[in-house]
């Protein structure tokens, strides 16, 4: 955290916590605009925006059609010609819709017009499954996003970095994509008030150790935190990174921790294949720490199926604390 | 702005009545450079100097021009493929487009764009787009803008008759006329989105017509008629600039060329493009300002040696021009920090 003002510390939601800092935003910088679906009096799907509209008025808290590609794009325009968008996707499955403005246009058009323009546009996509929603409303797709050079993509885990990354989203002269799990947004942290930034492209330890490294992302790292605590009775010490960004990737952090165990399990939610921990295990494949592995590097993420709609499925599809517990004791024993 | 709003004699043309004779003059002269800039990109292209493809815009000079002449430099256009045109028409440097063209490090986008991605920042031009519709929702930003910010600029929003069918067309206007943003749609209708003709792709006989849908005048004007455009563009602009939101303009134009370097022309006939090349914006503009006594052959002729050596010059400025390094070849994907 790179503390100015943080000094009263309380305990507050991940979405109280998101909307803080767009509140801090709004309120010292005339160009900052919310735009997204029912954001304004309904508060947002999610009541991240609450009771903004009241506070800013109809013309900063702003109401779109439900129209994806062009709110997107509108945003993009309002970025390049001096406004600062923080653009609220309802679900981030419906990133989909808008694939051609942030793809095409947010993350290229400074390359194209070679470095003539940025575009400091800020979106944020609640992802992730848990509300019973199926199949087109609970997908992880950060890592469709990572894959695209020019953006930048967040996934905040606790309620202090939901809106430490925010602030630094809208500092950055860039296009910010911040995936927001909908579990986590009734999860209560400790958040400083007043600004603060949490740095884009630093990872955070959040629980040391020397047997395995596991390296999770979003939610992830809250079941690899209880995973963690329940190998401790048994004697095994593991070691939570937080990526908290997946583009750019913190390597440093990573590779460190991998020197240190030996050992790595990366853990996320989204579909296996192709995801944020192919990436992670390549980045240490390719990297001196290799040569410090002691086991193979074990995955563990979404089945290779639509997010179903029964609860019990819909938790079976997903990485749950045990299946974490399994994976880290086997690697920690060297069964793997 | 127009210079003058003189009603007096309604049978004389509107861009007689509504502008000076030097605006006049200089309006032709960059319909001339259009033509002469995309016939010069066409021979280099032809020499191997530029590689990839191109989308020619000449027979279309009117609309391009035309549409630009109330705008000043605080005034946005976004563009599309077919975006010489516009990128001359809202003040560009030559040497700097064909720089760009033959990827050198001195075009406008430091030969990373190309073509297809070329604007003009400084002079409002926010770029050409290689995606049909890419860059309506993008004008419409431009105009939340213009309006938040309280700037008094207003947009003109270029694109052709492919994009009215891209779900990007009719998101944004609905949300310019919803929002009451200054906005102007101008639609090139050039008869084809690539080989498809716009009566096998679009289910109204007038683009124009798709106005109504998200209430806003629409208007279908001779596009290759500078003085009706420039009629249904002023009128449009100054709706705009009095808050009143947005209008689509309809300039029914054809390009002369194919669609691309691609292009065998084989869905339209050598007959339609003959008949086409008769009713040439460019003859025309200058048929009619010598009527009018502004201009004489004389002095046409003196524009298009100008107008020749122009191109020319542009084009030895960006042979001579540098290459851009290739360590740099991932330069400007982020914004550099500015140390606090």
């Amino acid at each position: 955290m790179n503390a100015q003002a943080g000094i009263d510390v309380r305990e507050i939601s991940y979405a109280q916590a998101i909307r803080e800092a767009m509140d801090i935003a709004l309120a010292e910088d005339d160009r900052v605009i919310l735009m997204g679906e029912d954001i304004g009096v309904y508060g947002g799907a999610f009541q991240v925006t609450g009771d903004l509209v009241d506070k800013y008025g109809t013309d900063r808290v702003m109401d779109t059609p439900i129209s994806e590609l062009g709110g997107a794009g509108v945003a993009v325009g309002a970025a390049l010609t001096g406004l600062r968008p923080i653009f609220e996707f309802q679900f981030s499955d419906f990133a989909t819709l808008a694939m051609e403005q942030i793809v095409n246009q947010a993350a290229k058009v400074r390359y194209m017009l070679g470095g003539a323009v940025s575009v400091p546009v800020v979106m944020r996509f609640p992802a992730g499954s848990g509300t019973g929603a199926a199949a087109q409303h609970s997908q992880s797709l950060e890592a469709w996003l990572g894959h695209v050079p020019g953006l930048k993509v967040v996934q905040p885990a606790t309620p202090e970095d939901a809106k430490g990354l925010l602030l630094a989203a809208l500092d950055d002269p860039d296009p910010v994509m911040i995936f927001e799990h909908k579990l986590l947004y009734k999860m209560k942290g400790q958040v400083p008030s007043g600004r603060y930034t949490t740095p884009i492209g630093k990872a955070a330890v959040r629980r040391e150790g020397s047997h395995l490294t596991i390296v999770a992302t979003a939610i992830m790292v809250h079941k690899a935190l209880e995973a963690a605590k329940a190998l401790e009775d048994e004697g095994i010490e593991a070691e939570v990174i937080d990526l908290r960004t997946i583009r750019p990737l913190d390597r440093d952090t990573v590779l460190a921790s991998v020197r240190k165990t030996g050992k790595l399990l990366c853990v996320y939610e989204a579909v296996k294949t192709l995801g944020i921990g192919a990436e992670v295990s390549a980045m240490v494949a390719e990297s001196d720490a290799f040569d410090f592995l002691d086991a193979p590097i074990v995955r563990l993420g979404g089945a290779e199926s639509p997010i179903p709609y029964n609860p019990e499925l819909e938790k079976a599809v997903v990485p749950q604390v045990p299946d974490i517990i399994e994976a880290a004791r086997g690697l920690a024993e060297g069964r793997v | 702005m127009p210079d003058s709003t003189v009603a007096a004699d309604r049978n004389v043309p509107y861009a007689i009545r509504a502008y000076a004779p030097e605006r006049l003059i200089d309006a032709l002269r960059k319909m001339y450079l259009i033509r002469r800039f995309e016939e010069g990109a066409e021979d280099s292209y032809t020499r191997g100097l530029i590689h990839g493809t191109m989308h020619l815009s000449i027979g279309q000079e009117a609309s391009a021009v035309g549409a630009c002449m109330a705008l000043t430099d605080d005034d946005k256009i976004t563009s599309t493929h077919r975006g010489h045109g516009h990128c001359v028409a809202k003040g560009a440097d030559l040497g700097k487009m064909f720089a760009e063209f033959f990827g050198k490090e001195t075009g406008y986008c430091r030969g990373r764009g190309g073509s297809m991605h070329i604007a003009d920042v400084e002079k409002g031009n926010l770029g050409a787009n290689g995606i049909v519709g890419g860059g309506i929702p993008i004008a419409v930003g431009a105009a939340l803008s213009a309006k938040r910010l309280g700037t008094g600029a207003v947009t003109v929003c270029f694109f052709g008759d492919g994009a009215n069918n891209e779900g990007a067309f009719h998101e944004a206007l609905n949300m310019a006329s919803i929002w009451k943003l200054p906005v102007i749609f101008v639609c090139e209708n050039n008869r084809y989105g690539m080989s498809t003709s716009t009566e096998r792709s679009t289910a109204v006989k007038s683009i124009a017509d798709r106005a109504a849908a998200y209430s806003m005048p629409g208007e279908r004007v001779d596009g290759n008629d500078f003085s009706a455009v420039t009629e249904a563009v002023d009128a449009a602009v100054a709706r705009a600039r009095n808050g009143e939101g947005p209008s689509l303009i309809e300039n029914v134009t054809y390009r002369w060329r194919g669609h691309s370097k691609s292009d065998r022309n084989r869905y339209r006939t050598k007959e339609e493009i003959a008949q086409w090349q008769e009713r040439d914006p460019i003859a025309r503009m200058a048929a009619m300002l010598k009527e009018h006594g502004i201009t004489d052959d004389e002095g046409i002729a003196a524009l298009e040696k100008d107008v020749e050596q122009a191109v020319e010059e542009a084009i030895a400025f960006a042979k001579d021009s540098p290459v851009p390094r290739i360590e740099d070849a991932t330069r400007d994907v982020h914004t550099p920090k500015v140390a606090a």
